[in-house]
């Protein structure tokens, strides 16, 4: 249970926005400019908040896409029916200010420098719960680790997948296995149904000597499915990190 | 004074019943889940709810729990990722009775949890009719998702104050930081002050 404490109080402060990126027609990856930004761990969120010029705000909780040391994205998904997240994938643009606070969050990282830095990772993703993951795996990247990592990642389709072209040239020691749950391209090979046990017992590194630790994101549903296909398997549950989306749970 | 976010405006115009949503809330019709790790399944023959750092320790089997006392109560839940559910109906056994049980003095209690996790609470604010360990969500047993078998329901305070899979209380002297308190999250967590996290 030891972590990284967040302590003293979190502020909101003035995040400007620079560039903004389409993953895929409905996800778009924003980058922003925090002067005080005191740095974050891979895994962690933070808290937006909109005010719309009738005094109307808004707050919602996202991902850090990012990895440490780089500067602050995050990933967003739209939601039709939600009040943010189409503000933030559609109307926002660069240049334009919003307030943020953070980082948030200190179980759902991944801290190559604890006690379990060099633990062998299965990421196991469910749409936009790829976000926190893709932070990892830039960290890895960027601090030259050699951690072998397995990133299960179950999208609707491959225009779907977020950071596809990221996560096609990732590094050596890298695993990405895609499964593909409502529509694949012609010829496709790789899975095309939900998570199941037989398919996490194919791809989850072995229960063994050095113990895997397991991060799983994505909708409730993914989660509690995958969660628990691994603890089926052997992994211990408190080597399974969670972090489940609910239905509206970040719009 | 905040900037202003070019562009942005409310986008739905139902009011929310006044003085029901607190700040920074907006309500929601599903039941979102919020967990660190897999969902623990206890079996009820292994349940146990226990009451322990009293002076007379007091421990309840499932079908002991089953017979004490129980009341159907509606409440309002706050959870600190935003989403405020109204109008919840949960079956439960009254942390007053249960605490009834046992003679003692601590000021705090950390709940304590099938999965490890564990969250601090003062007594005061689980008894006076505000506190319940419940086992039923709108009329059917908790879903192991939601908590279930039982989970800890204080409505008044985040809902990351009531504890999934709860197994028992730990009476303590002194207040210590649970799982999420210990991840920054506010040591009280009340809502309608926006409790959020540690310092606010």
């Amino acid at each position: 249970m030891a972590g990284t404490a967040v302590r003293g109080r979190l502020t909101w402060q003035t995040a400007t926005v620079g560039a903004v990126m389409d993953e895929t027609p409905s996800v778009r990856t924003i980058s922003l400019s925090v002067p005080d930004w005191p740095g974050h761990q891979a895994g962690q969120h933070l808290d937006v908040r909109l005010t719309a010029d009738d005094g109307y705000r808004a707050e919602r909780s996202y991902s850090i896409a990012s990895a440490p040391g780089e500067p602050v994205a995050i990933t967003v998904e739209r939601l039709d029916e939600g009040e943010v997240s189409p503000y933030l994938t559609q109307d926002l643009q660069p240049g334009d200010e919003m307030e943020i606070r953070g980082p948030i969050g200190g179980y759902f990282v991944w801290d190559p420098t604890g006690s379990d830095g060099a633990a062998p990772l299965l990421l196991a993703a469910g749409g936009s719960g790829v976000v926190p993951l893709r932070a990892m795996l830039r960290h890895r990247s960027r601090i030259g680790s050699s951690v072998p990592v397995r990133l299960l990642y179950s999208a609707r389709s491959l225009a779907d997948v977020i950071y596809r072209s990221e996560l096609d040239h990732e590094a050596d020691g890298v695993q990405v296995i895609y499964t593909l749950t409502r529509q694949q391209p012609p010829g496709w090979t790789g899975y095309a149904r939900r998570v199941d046990q037989q398919m996490m017992a194919e791809v989850a590194w072995p229960v063994a000597s050095p113990a895997p630790l397991a991060y799983v994101c994505g909708p409730t549903n993914f989660v509690e499915a995958a969660a628990a296909d691994l603890v089926a398997l052997g992994y211990p549950p408190q080597r399974v990190k969670t972090e489940r989306f609910g239905a509206t749970g970040t719009p | 004074m905040s900037p202003i976010s070019r562009g942005f405006h409310r986008r739905h115009q139902e009011e929310e019943p006044a003085g029901r949503v607190p700040p920074g809330q907006y309500v929601t019709h599903d039941f979102p889940v919020l967990s660190a790790g897999p969902t623990p399944h206890t079996p009820l023959s292994n349940w146990t709810f226990s009451i322990e750092g009293a002076q007379s320790p007091a421990s309840w089997t499932w079908e002991e729990f089953q017979a004490l006392p129980h009341e159907t109560v509606t409440v309002d839940i706050h959870c600190v990722t935003r989403w405020s559910k109204l109008d919840t109906v949960w079956t439960g056994v009254s942390l007053d009775v249960l605490l009834d049980a046992v003679s003692y003095t601590a000021p705090y209690v950390l709940a304590f949890c099938d999965g490890g996790y564990t969250t601090n609470l003062p007594v005061a604010d689980l008894t006076g009719g505000k506190a319940w360990v419940a086992y039923n969500y709108d009329g059917n047993p908790l879903q192991s998702e939601h908590g279930g078998p039982a989970r800890l329901l204080v409505p008044h305070l985040y809902f990351w104050k009531s504890a999934k899979w709860v197994r028992g209380l730990r009476l303590r002297d002194t207040d210590v930081p649970g799982f999420w308190e210990m991840y920054g999250y506010n040591m009280y967590g009340d809502p309608w002050r926006e409790q959020r996290y540690a310092g606010d």
